[in-house]
């Protein structure tokens, strides 16, 4: 089964994403910031990461930089999840080293289609 | 005590002012030798001899006149200081080294009247140099043990020895440059050193006796008023009186600007003019202090001394006849030091003047002209350290032979009146631009015999000729001829009688023969100068009026002779840098025949620059219109170039100004940006979430429990977009001030009510308690229904971050004069102190919210804000408040605002 890990301030937007993995038979796993979010993927080890950029204290880009930083989860893919559609803003979360980056607001089923052909 | 005591003392003390300078000399910009107590200090070299011991003669024999000869500088300081700023500027800029020099220079550099002028310096001042030597003999005999050594003639005479030590002493500190302009802080510095010790030792010595000796002041007032003659003593004495005051302080305030030794400290040896201002009080704190304790020493004296004895020396008998040695010998070196500063100044400024003004431009000159740099040098040194010597021993020879008959006091005054010749042509020549040369050297010729009649030939005809009857008779018999009450005034002191004559008519000579005459084109280029030098003291060299021909390899000989190959050089080529001229120009121009006399000025006076550069060079007269016009050229260009500069630093501010003005624009594009990113993200997140949820609730399987929560998401999304969406249309609204305020005087109570009806409910759900006590009568201007808005703002706020159960929310209405304040505080987790400052900011949500997002649009304060701004009011967070948030806004009673 794989695993992976939901990161966003917004409840009724994580509640929906668990939903749809869940039906897909992924193990899912929430976080609300990134102190959480690196909490949980150290002791899990998901197989990718759904990062939002802007959230509180800990924001997107830092959360990935210490993930990146972090050894056991060098096979972890990450894809950002932001508000910020400018292509400035994509090219720099891919700089960033970002497997992905997702547009808000997204479509369900393209996330969960370009989720399983990066994990699989 | 022992003679040989005593001079082991004198010359040991002497020692020490060799070291002093030494060390004050080795560091010429030490902070210790350059400030404005020094140069106070420095001042104070107008205290001597006469101040330390005749003014208590004076007195103890005709009361508190003695006063006045201090009353004149105190009375008249704040004068002083601004004359002297302008004389101390002329001064620096045409490197003035003497008060003979000064006056030559405003009168065209005549040579006659700098000659006349040291001249009648040397009249003055010989003889008051002589007074201070009698002092120091006649202090040094009476304290010397009467079976001591007595001497019989000049060559075992200490005071002849002391005289010559004194002499070595300005020699050696005092030529050290030949430029005279230059500073002499070694011998500045000892002046101001001794300037303390006399004080000290003076103001010690009034102590002693009138605590010590005496009990206080009310005891010797009670015994010296049981003396005859009292009252005499005690009083100012009638109208007549008043005028021998008047005249006295008149007397006085001339001196403090004309003698030698007050010009050379005040004005050559200044370093900064606003030196001024601290001397401004300090000069008179220091006159006053000195005089404290002369009326009760001399009282002390009257009662305790016999009046055989000298009064002058009553400071030093009191003690002495108590035997206490030790205060005899403070007393003592206190009226040393105050003879040889004295002594020091004076003959270095007097042997300046003799160079300067009389031997170089009389005859030295061809000399000087011949000679190489080297041997000038040498020779000018030479020169003044001959007339060093001569001075104080002409002055130790006139002291033997005259003075025994005189008092400190009254060779003081003489001294004074002779000196107060100098008044007319040095203020009026600073003020009054028809002054002239002639003028000056009639009125001063003038007031020099009226002295010699009325005061010297007194003096002296009872000496030499005792049996010759016009003194008393009057000349010729003419009764109104009699030198004393000159013109039958009968009531004045000889000193007073003598300066009022002597000056009345030196003051007429002037007036008269100033516009009778009109001075050569130099001399009113000068008056022009020195009258309206506020006006051309930057003008510098380019203000020199000069018309003729000369070559700059003639003015650069002559100037190699008295600087040096290098030094002429050196200043040469600066001069050609700063003002731009070529350094092979053949031909001098006015600036540097001004430049070079300034340089030679330093060296052999202002007379003798005058004529050296006129003999290499060719001269021709010009104009008054022409001096004018060229001052007046001279002064445009710098008009113009202070114009331009005008200009060019305006184009610079406006420069800056443009790209302040981008700065502000770009800052304010990067804050529309970061507005347009933030409202672009508040709303997609709402759609977001609806759009997942509507995707999600596609799936049919879904048990109904979940699928009801979606859709209640979806809903409350739906309004979370739309509260957004009002908010920023609000804001823009209220930013724009399209929205009109309804604004009327309205019981803010009601209001404050009805925002409670608002939210009582979630409160109630929350357990949450709102206490107000309520204030029914206070009535106030606003807008309900936006006052309301605020209200509810800040009391969801408070609800949405306090616990439930616990807590607790009060607001508090108060009436001020001028305004009625609201405060809605809470005990929840408070607002951190860094999210203060911001709290007002459009999108700004505390970072600390992070656990758990309350809900809202993120523009709520800063909606407030600018309702409470729409009413002339303010909102803030208290910050004292720590047991939870507390906002407080308040709006002004009247409409136009607090």
């Amino acid at each position: 089964m794989k695993k992976i890990l939901i990161v966003d301030d917004e409840p009724n937007i994580v509640m929906s994403l668990e939903y749809a993995f869940k039906k897909k038979d992924f193990g899912v796993f929430i976080a609300r910031d990134g102190t959480e979010a690196l909490e949980i993927a150290e002791r899990e080890i998901p197989d990718l990461i759904l990062l939002d950029v802007m959230m509180p204290q800990m924001d997107g880009y830092e959360t990935l930089k210490r993930i990146r930083e972090n050894e056991k989860l060098s096979q972890t893919k990450v894809v950002f999840l932001s508000a910020k559609s400018k292509e400035k803003d994509i090219e720099k979360g891919l700089e960033m080293g970002a497997d992905g980056y997702m547009t808000k607001p997204f479509s369900i089923k393209k996330i969960i289609s370009d989720v399983e052909e990066m994990i699989t | 005590m022992s003679n040989y005591v005593i001079g082991l003392i004198i010359v040991m003390y002497l020692a020490m002012l060799f070291v002093l300078a030494y060390f004050a000399e080795k560091n010429p910009r030490g902070k210790w030798t350059n400030n404005p107590y020094v140069y106070t200090l420095s001042l104070a070299v107008y205290c001597t001899a006469w101040t330390y011991y005749g003014s208590v003669g004076i007195a103890s024999r005709s009361g508190i006149s003695f006063l006045a000869i201090y009353l004149g500088p105190v009375i008249s300081f704040p004068l002083w200081i601004v004359l002297m700023k302008k004389v101390i500027r002329i001064s620096k800029q045409h490197k003035i080294s003497s008060i003979a020099d000064f006056i030559s220079m405003r009168y065209g550099n005549n040579r006659f009247l700098g000659a006349l002028v040291t001249i009648t310096c040397l009249l003055a001042i010989i003889p008051y140099i002589s007074l201070q030597l009698k002092a120091v003999s006649e202090t040094f005999s009476l304290i010397s043990s009467k079976n001591s050594y007595v001497s019989t003639g000049f060559l075992d005479d200490s005071t002849f020895y002391i005289a010559l030590l004194i002499a070595v002493f300005v020699a050696f500190y005092g030529t050290r440059s030949t430029d005279t302009s230059q500073h002499k802080k070694g011998i500045i510095a000892t002046v101001a050193f001794e300037s303390v010790l006399k004080l000290v030792f003076f103001l010690a010595i009034g102590i002693y006796v009138t605590f010590y000796l005496f009990d206080g002041t009310t005891d010797l007032y009670n015994q010296a008023s049981v003396q005859a003659n009292f009252s005499q003593l005690t009083s100012l004495g009638g109208l007549e009186n008043g005028f021998n005051w008047l005249f006295t302080i008149c007397l006085s305030f001339f001196a403090i600007f004309l003698l030698p030794r007050q010009f050379h400290v005040a004005v050559v040896e200044n370093d900064n003019e606003n030196y001024l201002k601290k001397a401004i009080w300090l000069f008179p704190l220091y006159l006053l202090l000195f005089n404290v304790f002369v009326i009760f020493i001399a009282w002390a004296g009257n009662i305790s001394l016999p009046d055989v004895v000298n009064h002058d020396y009553y400071s030093l008998l009191l003690p002495l006849q108590q035997n206490h040695q030790g205060l005899v010998l403070m007393v003592f070196i206190g009226g040393f030091t105050a003879v040889i500063s004295m002594i020091v100044v004076s003959t270095l400024a007097l042997s300046t003047m003799v160079s300067n003004n009389i031997v170089i431009p009389y005859g030295f000159i061809k000399k000087l002209v011949e000679g190489n740099p080297e041997e000038n040098t040498k020779r000018i040194k030479n020169l003044r350290r001959l007339a060093i010597f001569l001075l104080i021993i002409f002055a130790y020879f006139f002291y033997v032979n005259f003075s025994a008959q005189l008092s400190l006091f009254s060779i003081g005054l003489i001294s004074f009146v002779l000196i107060a010749q100098l008044a007319p042509s040095f203020f009026l020549g600073l003020t009054w631009r028809r002054g002239t040369a002639r003028g000056a050297e009639i009125g001063i010729l003038v007031g020099l015999a009226v002295v010699f009649y009325t005061l010297l030939l007194p003096i002296v005809s009872q000496v030499m000729m005792p049996n010759v009857k016009f003194v008393e008779e009057g000349l010729f018999g003419f009764s109104w001829l009699k030198p004393a009450q000159l013109f039958g005034l009968d009531y004045l002191t000889p000193e007073s009688n003598a300066f009022l004559w002597s000056l009345s008519f030196n003051t007429l000579s002037f007036v008269g023969f100033s516009l009778r005459t009109k001075g050569n084109y130099r001399e009113r280029n000068y008056a022009e100068m020195f009258v309206n030098h506020s006006n051309y003291e930057n003008l510098q060299e380019g203000a020199f009026v000069w018309k003729g021909e000369a070559y700059v390899a003639d003015i650069k000989r002559l100037l190699s002779r008295f600087l040096g190959e290098t030094r002429t050089n050196r200043a040469l080529r600066l001069f050609n840098k700063k003002h731009n001229i070529s350094d092979t120009e053949e031909k001098a121009d006015a600036r540097l025949i001004n430049f070079s006399e300034k340089l030679l000025t330093g060296s052999i006076g202002s007379a003798s620059a005058k004529i050296l550069l006129a003999s290499v060079s060719k001269e021709t007269p010009i104009s008054l219109v022409e001096v004018l016009n060229i001052l007046e050229e001279s002064k445009e260009t710098k008009a113009n170039n202070k114009l331009l500069l005008e200009k060019s630093e305006q184009l610079t501010a406006m420069a800056h100004q443009l790209k302040e003005a981008n700065e502000e624009l770009l800052f304010q594009d990067r804050q529309k940006d970061e507005f347009l990113d933030t409202v672009a993200h508040e709303l997609k997140t709402p759609i977001t979430s609806i759009k997942a949820a509507s995707e999600v609730l596609e799936d049919d399987d879904m048990p109904p429990e979940l699928r009801r929560q979606f859709l209640e998401n979806i809903s409350r999304d739906t309004d979370r977009l739309d509260t957004l969406i009002h908010n920023i249309l609000d804001l823009e609204k209220l930013s724009d001030n399209r929205t009109e305020l309804d604004i009327k005087k309205r019981k803010i109570n009601k209001t404050i009510k009805k925002a409670l009806k608002g939210v009582e409910q979630i409160a109630a759900k929350k357990q949450v308690t709102i206490n107000f006590k309520e204030k029914d009568n206070v009535e106030v201007p606003f807008d309900e229904d936006r006052l309301l808005q605020v209200l509810t703002n800040l009391l969801s706020n408070s609800l949405k971050f306090t616990e439930p159960h616990t807590g607790t929310i009060n607001i508090r209405l108060e009436d001020g004069d001028k305004t009625v304040k609201v405060s809605v505080e809470d005990n929840g987790r408070g607002i951190p102190i860094e999210d203060q400052a911001y709290i007002f900011d459009k999108f700004y949500q505390s970072k600390n919210q992070n656990t758990k997002k309350p809900q809202g649009s993120g523009l709520g304060l800063a909606i407030c804000k600018k309702i409470v701004e729409g009413h002339k009011g303010s909102i803030w967070v208290d910050k004292g408040f720590k047991k939870g948030a507390r906002l407080v806004f308040e709006l002004p009673k009247s409409r136009n605002g607090t």
